[in-house]
């Protein structure tokens, strides 16, 4: 008998799903379940699409081929509704669908907050993560000649926003909560040479430690957003960008577990035997922290979905790497940054920095261990940072060497050294 | 598929760095040594790091990785496993810079154009040539390639 595998999303977590399962299993069929139109797009290029430098046909990050060669039903323009996790069914508008092994890949949906006079059928009022968000934009601001616009919202997807506007020559304003941009990866320093890029290159404005409390408009048509501190900015269009939540919908009225997300374990699995979840919907343990985290990025949804998919097919593969990185350019300055990059508590962490020539590179130890990282302008060989701390290697014998511009493989005990350099291969 | 694979041995390593010289020269639009190094053309950027500190030295550069994660992590697709050979290769009229694949390769060897914002090298293990320049150019075996099952492969002549 073969297997019936359904995957309900079809981003990254999802056809990395695809992939994990073909490994073990060639035979069983596989299903997947989309929202979308497009048979598959990266969503990070969205802002890139919004600007124009990215073609809609230069979107997809695997090739119409890739169901094809993986034998894939693939469901576009089907939302999935309700999971029966009794009868084994996912439910779609468009029918029920039987299952052996289940991922929820269904990603996140943008959090709205409160906002006095703020209603759905307001035009000039939008989100951005999907292509769908983008081609809205795109043709809001073409029919409606826009020439500026605001973001509320300065983090990743926000900042992203904003350059994608900037080259339509929208001239930008980014509202944002806290005392900096970037809050949840970078520290203050890092964020001021962030915001100077933009100011500069980029002609945004950056307004900080504040936020929109009403809007308002004339004939349902966005026109003005007050702020809290008082100021008003006259625009037609405004996009919110504050964050994402996992979408659970589906979930709901199950006995699958879920907390800000659904829960899984180191397998992927959730509470539920045969059910799977993986990428921006699915709640870990995050491996520094030891708190179970939705942690909404690329890198983790990719290696989730392969590791459940690879399980869901009889695989026995762990992932225990979870964590926070990013990596961005913003106006000409690449960003990466990994795990705590900014402690509270500041007795338990040691913090090695070094900053000249808008270049900033700093290291968040505990007990020797490196726990974070920021680097800003200089960004090469930063993985192998990201290889120290996923291996949780002992620095006290090289921390010194750890801010050098000739940082490098060289400085590291020789036999983990040895391990990544003639190993079998790299681990994961 | 699995990848033929660069192995170093640092114990070989005489810091001759002819490794680079040829590396760069097999990469050039003339791939003549002289006119690389001499040449109008803007030399091109080799896609080896090379390491010293006192007596210990050694050339890196990718390992084509079974699971590699630079190819997990692409956003666009530029990143790509070459289907013939097992290669991971790179495709820079898709790049975007969005530095994905240099947050996440664990020896550190993708160099970026920060001027073009675009991934400039990766070793593609010398598409043209049967065994890549830099292996065929130690004079002191410290840099080999095995083939899929890890043998090496023994040079010619």
């Amino acid at each position: 008998m073969k297997t019936e595998y359904v995957i309900i999303g079809n981003s990254v977590a999802g056809v990395n799903c695809i992939e994990g399962i073909r490994e073990e299993d060639k035979e069983g069929n596989i299903t997947v379940i989309s929202e979308e139109e497009l048979y598959n797009y990266s969503r990070p290029l969205i802002s890139y699409y919004l600007s124009g430098r990215v073609a809609k046909d230069s979107l997809a990050f695997r090739s119409m081929d890739f169901y094809r060669d993986n034998r894939v039903k693939l469901l576009l323009n089907t939302r999935a509704e309700r999971i029966d996790t009794g009868r084994k069914q996912v439910i779609t508008d468009k029918g029920r669908i039987r299952f052996d092994k289940l991922l929820i890949s269904t990603g996140g949906k943008p959090f709205i907050p409160e906002i006095e006079g703020l209603s759905e059928d307001i035009q000039g009022v939008f989100t951005f993560m999907t292509l769908s968000d983008a081609e809205h934009i795109k043709s809001y601001i073409e029919q409606n000649n826009i020439k500026k616009g605001v973001i509320l919202g300065g983090g990743l997807i926000g900042i992203k926003c904003a350059e994608g506007l900037v080259e339509k020559d929208i001239q930008v304003s980014i509202i944002e909560m806290a005392d900096r941009l970037l809050s949840t990866t970078l520290d203050k320093q890092g964020a001021e040479l962030i915001e100077k890029a933009l100011k500069e290159k980029k002609q945004c404005e950056v307004i900080t430690q504040d936020t929109i409390r009403r809007i308002e408009s004339k004939k349902n048509a966005l026109f003005k957003v007050i702020l809290s501190s008082g100021r008003e900015i006259e625009t037609s269009l405004l996009v919110v960008a504050v964050g994402v939540k996992p979408d659970i919908q589906v979930i709901k009225d199950t006995p699958i577990m879920y907390n800000k997300g659904i829960i899984v374990d180191e397998y992927m699995r959730t509470n539920i035997s045969e059910t799977y979840a993986a990428g921006d919907v699915a709640e870990g343990k995050d491996m520094i922290t030891e708190k179970y985290s939705v942690i909404a990025i690329w890198p983790v949804a990719a290696r989730q979905g392969k590791v459940a998919g690879m399980n869901m097919a009889g695989g026995n593969v762990i992932y225990d790497g979870l964590f926070p990185m990013n990596s961005i350019d913003i106006a000409g300055v690449p960003v990466i940054s990994f795990g705590i990059t900014n402690p509270l508590k500041v007795d338990r962490y040691e913090i090695i920095k070094r900053i000249d020539d808008n270049c900033y590179k700093k290291i968040v130890l505990e007990r020797n261990r490196i726990v974070g990282c920021i680097f800003i302008g200089r960004i090469e060989r930063s993985g192998i940072f990201l290889g120290l701390i996923r291996n949780k290697i002992e620095v006290s014998n090289f921390k010194d060497e750890l801010l050098g511009d000739d940082f490098g493989l060289l400085v590291l005990p020789a036999e983990y050294r040895k391990h990544i350099t003639v190993g079998e291969g790299i681990e994961v | 598929m699995k990848a033929r694979r660069i192995v170093i041995k640092e114990e070989y390593c005489i810091g001759c760095r002819l490794c680079e010289v040829y590396c760069i020269t097999q990469h050039s639009p003339s791939m003549d040594i002289i006119k690389t190094y001499k040449g109008k053309f803007p030399t091109p950027v080799s896609g080896i790091y090379f390491e010293e500190k006192g007596n210990t030295s050694f050339a890196v550069q990718c390992r084509h990785c079974d699971e590699a994660p630079c190819l997990e992590n692409c956003l666009t697709g530029a990143m790509y496993r070459d289907k013939e050979t097992g290669r991971v290769l790179h495709n820079k009229e898709k790049c975007v810079g969005c530095w994905m694949c240099v947050m996440v390769c664990p020896l550190g060897v993708i160099k970026i154009d920060y001027k073009e914002k675009k991934v400039v090298s990766k070793c593609d293990l010398c598409i043209d040539r049967e065994f890549p320049s830099c292996v065929e150019h130690c004079p002191n075996e410290a840099i080999e390639i095995v083939d899929e099952k890890g043998e090496k492969i023994e040079k010619k002549g």
